[in-house]
């Protein structure tokens, strides 16, 4: 049984719970700090990210996301939940958010709201025919070593993973495919099985 | 292959500003305040809904300069507002490159019969319903966003709080009816009947749904959020308060905790007066902008 959380500051919350829905999976929404400790992996979703960051740092989220990252539990962000793990930012000060990932990302990469699409992508561990609608989408223009790029959209970086890290610069939950989802559900389950017990878990 | 100006696109782009708040701002610098506020998008606009109202005359979609002086303070989505019916004033603003277009009964009617076929434009629409078959009806025409109509510009709550409750006991009532019934219901409400059984297959609206009209203070937000709003937009409740930042962010926090009653107590604390309340019954009934549009 593994427990995976919907950050649930801002933003397309409802639709990553259908999509993460699962055998020996449960999913819930995350408002506060305290809700975290006892998850095996956390998705970020989309929505604004200006907001969303806003919003971290307000309710103490900070550094309780980064040990959660640093403890080797999974993971995945989407759009807006991209921009929040990436350590660069293109721009004036470049400093990322939580700088979780090897990467640099360009916000609305695409354009405005009228050149937002959708498309099918090959997506590499997944499938070669994903359905992915991109809103005002991001785009990864860097990528370190550690870093697996697992898609592209006419050469630009659109999904990557780092280890147990994943994020993409589109909205699968916003489509009824649920493959990419399914895959991150696998990484949380794997994590789980390979990450030693925590020490007040240990029998006495 | 990409493929633009789609359902998912357009209605996803409000997916994805839900739990938020949208404010009405008149230049770059109430942009900005919103934004460091954690305004998850801005409604651009020559006159905030309460100045519409003092100023009388005919309202229309904003100078283009202010739309653009917007665009170029934010990052995140800038929305803008054209006539009922004004076809060029909504395709001026998706060539201007506004993000989403309000076909807004805040503005003078440009039609008084047919409000725009939106399904056309590659820019999605936010349009404004007081029950839900006029939300349905703006559904059909392709809007991809609804909020309540509210009365605009009047700080007072009880007109969004009117259309929202009615249109939730509306789609509880489509979603609770058998199939026999559902026809009848369509004519009764004036709805397209293949929105209806979209309803019932989803068991919920097919599109976003925030609140509008009257949203003064944090508590108001929070309540319209307990009564089901997907988010809400405020207009003139900010930038007519005499402390339009800590407003702003106030509002903001209360619409995200909108169940934490000792957070929302907290937030509303020295944040200086809301904006002047109007009570409705005092409107002439010329001034009711929520009759505009049917």
């Amino acid at each position: 049984m593994v427990k995976i959380g919907v950050l649930a500051l801002q933003g397309a919350v409802r639709e990553h719970v259908k999509s993460l829905e699962a055998p020996n999976t449960e999913v819930v929404i995350i408002k506060r700090v305290e809700q975290l400790d006892d998850l095996d992996g956390l998705v970020f979703p989309g929505g604004e990210s200006t907001t969303m960051r806003r919003l971290v740092n307000k309710y103490g989220f900070f550094q309780p996301l980064r040990d959660f990252a640093e403890a080797g539990k999974p993971i995945f962000g989407t759009c807006a939940g991209l921009i929040l793990m990436a350590e660069k930012i293109e721009g004036s000060d470049e400093e990322g958010h939580l700088q979780l990932m090897d990467m640099k990302v360009e916000r609305n990469a695409f354009g405005r709201q009228r050149e937002s699409f959708e498309t099918t992508l090959v997506i590499d561990q997944v499938a070669d025919d994903v359905e992915a609608v991109f809103i005002r989408a991001p785009l990864i223009s860097e990528a370190g070593e550690a870093v697996d790029i697992l898609a592209e959209y006419e050469g630009e970086i659109v999904a990557a993973k780092q280890n147990h890290l994943l994020a993409c610069s589109f909205h699968p939950e916003l489509t009824d495919d649920a493959r990419l989802h399914q895959f991150f559900v696998k990484m949380v389950k794997e994590a789980k099985e390979t990450r030693p017990a925590p020490e007040t878990a240990r029998p006495v | 292959m990409a493929d633009r100006g789609t359902d998912r696109v357009k209605r996803g782009m409000a997916e994805m500003q839900k739990g938020g708040v949208i404010m009405d701002v008149i230049n770059a610098e109430q942009a900005k305040i919103a934004e460091e506020a954690g305004a998850v998008a801005v409604m651009a606009l020559e006159r905030v809904p309460s100045d519409i109202r003092a100023a009388g005359g005919v309202a229309r979609m904003a100078d283009p300069t202010i739309v653009e002086e917007v665009m170029a303070a934010v990052s995140i989505p800038v929305m803008a507002k054209a006539r009922i019916g004004h076809i060029v004033e909504a395709r001026v603003l998706e060539a201007l490159g506004a993000d989403y277009i309000d076909e807004s009964e805040v503005l003078t009617p440009a039609d008084e019969v047919y409000h725009l076929d939106k399904s056309g434009f590659t820019v999605p629409f936010v349009c404004g319903a007081r029950d839900l078959g006029e939300a349905m009806r703006r559904v059909g025409e392709g809007a991809s966003m609804l909020r309540t109509k509210g009365e605009p510009g009047t700080g007072n709550i009880v007109e969004a709080v009117r259309h929202m409750r009615m249109i939730q006991s509306q789609v509880k009532r489509v979603i609770g009816m058998s199939r026999d019934e559902l026809m009848t219901e369509a004519k009764n409400l004036g709805a397209p009947y293949e929105l209806l059984l979209q309803i019932q297959e989803h068991k919920g609206l097919p599109v976003v749904n925030f609140a509008a009209g009257g949203i003064a203070t944090p508590s108001d937000a929070a309540l319209m959020m307990q009564l089901g709003a997907d988010g809400v937009f405020v207009g003139s409740g900010i930038f007519k308060s005499n402390q339009p930042e800590k407003f702003a962010r106030a509002i903001v926090e209360a619409t995200t905790h909108y169940d934490d009653y000792e957070l929302i107590g907290r937030v509303s604390k020295d944040i200086g007066e809301a904006m002047k309340g109007l009570e409705i019954s005092t409107l002439a009934p010329g001034d009711r902008m929520q009759d505009r549009g049917w």
